[in-house]
């Protein structure tokens, strides 16, 4: 049901859908961990068109797309391609579609991705959408938290830093209020979780709250979403001064914490979370990070069709 | 205010009850604009019974269709379409705002995809009725004054 299908927001999945992901990518641990060799996506190609920064999810694909036996071949940033000459991206993905089998796009601007989709013959998956979206971030995020915890409707999420802008923690949001997750928004006014997102949680009747004040939230909380303040996304630097450093998060921030809660990020962190935190028993974004291999080994998979 | 009277039409179509100024955005919104050498009688700040004025339109020889006249929602949610043959009334609605909106309306995100330059044509889509709310296609955001962005 997921063969040749585009991924561009993460409603794009049904719930089966994002179930039957995460269950191949734990069998695709081993050939993440290099345990097991896998040619299952040899003569492959995948198109890798990132047009922004980026370090985990363009090299968690590329790493994704060579375990399974598959190729990659990358484009990073406008300069040296065509669009530099003003081609659109409805035709540099109608080129792309020429030369690969699936394209995975990161663009700046939001609904790239959906354009991309409609445009090329292969499919796309979104891997970034300036402020929009980012489902597959969303599903190595779900994946670590269905690590942890069994039954993510029983979960109450903190997700916390910048909310406005922060594309990950749109799709995740999301997400979690589809699964029956209570959720607290915690970021500074300013920058709060954005309407169109809240629409959407509030329409499936999610229980959520919004707040300025992290460690209050913290005594109640299952896993703590926090998130870098994105200081490339604000277009006046005076706003973003007034917000950075809003939140950080060290040992005694987490004093009251349950036992069992579990720190996420998905990296880069800048000033958010004290290194001191990374040697505590809640701390797993580095496993998160990995985690992005084998999620997108198994939608890679599961897109262009194939058993392990 | 005065009393503004204009001739019926022999057919065609009126469009009446008209938010009070917005006939030309009503014609702009159709796409007339003179070229179709369509005779058409406009009335503004007319005056109304129900409404204290309004403005008023009509075309003739043309009957406009649903798909057509429904956009006009969004600029005047009130307004009534009437299809005359023959100087009499042969179907009357109101307009209903369409579920999609291609090409009529930008997105308010101006760093969405569909405000660059690609061959793309804005897509809005209804997301509510009660208020109205649209979204884009595209990247997702609700829209906050869509009668602000009409192309």
């Amino acid at each position: 049901m997921i063969k040749g299908k585009d991924i561009v927001a993460i409603n794009d999945l049904s719930l089966d859908e994002i179930e039957l992901i995460l269950s191949r990518a734990r069998d695709m641990v081993p050939i993440a961990r290099s345990e097991k060799k896998s040619r299952l996506l040899d003569g492959r190609i995948m198109a890798s068109f990132f047009f922004e920064p980026s370090t985990r999810t363009r090299l968690s694909f590329e790493t994704a797309m060579q375990r399974l036996g598959g190729s990659v071949i990358t484009v990073t940033g406008q300069e040296g391609t065509s669009m530099i000459k003003g081609e659109t991206l409805a035709d540099t993905v109608r080129m792309a579609e020429c030369f690969s089998d699936i394209i995975v796009l990161r663009h700046p601007r939001e609904g790239a991705a959906r354009l991309a989709a409609g445009f090329s013959k292969i499919p796309v998956i979104n891997g970034g959408d300036g402020a929009g979206q980012h489902p597959t971030q969303t599903l190595l995020d779900l994946y670590t938290i269905k690590e942890e915890f069994a039954d993510v409707s029983k979960l109450h999420v903190t997700i916390a830093g910048d909310l406005k802008y922060g594309r990950t923690t749109h799709s995740l949001s999301i997400a979690l209020s589809r699964m029956g997750a209570s959720l607290s928004f915690v970021a500074p006014p300013t920058i709060q979780m954005p309407d169109h997102v809240l629409d959407e949680i509030s329409n499936m009747g999610t229980d959520c709250e919004l707040s300025s004040d992290l460690a209050g939230c913290i005594p109640r909380t299952d896993v703590l979403y926090m998130t870098r303040i994105q200081k490339e996304r604000f277009p006046d630097v005076e706003e973003y001064i007034k917000v950075a450093g809003a939140f950080r998060l060290d040992p005694e921030t987490l004093e009251k914490a349950k036992k069992s809660m579990i720190v996420m990020h998905p990296l880069p962190r800048v000033d958010e979370i004290h290194p001191d935190v990374d040697r505590m028993v809640h701390a797993r974004y580095f496993q998160q990070a990995f985690n992005g291999v084998p999620v997108r080994m198994a939608l890679l998979s599961l897109i262009l069709g194939g058993d392990i | 205010m005065k009393e503004v009277r204009i001739a019926p039409i022999k057919s065609g179509t009126v469009i009446d009850h008209i938010k009070p100024g917005k006939a030309l955005k009503v014609l702009d919104l159709l796409g007339i604009d003179g070229d179709e050498r369509m005779a058409l009688s406009l009335a503004m700040y007319a005056q109304s019974s129900k409404a204290g004025s309004k403005d008023l339109v009509k075309i003739e020889d043309k009957e406009l269709k649903v798909d057509e006249v429904n956009r006009l929602a969004i600029l005047t949610p009130n307004a009534t379409i009437s299809i005359i043959r023959d100087f009499q009334v042969v179907r009357k609605f109101n307009v209903a705002p369409p579920e999609m909106l291609e090409g009529i309306v930008k997105c308010e995100n101006i760093n969405c995809i569909t405000n660059q330059n690609e061959p793309v044509r804005s897509r809005l889509i209804m997301t509510k009725k009660d208020p109205i709310v649209y979204k884009c296609h595209y990247c997702g955001r609700l829209q906050s004054d869509i009668e602000k962005n009409i192309i």
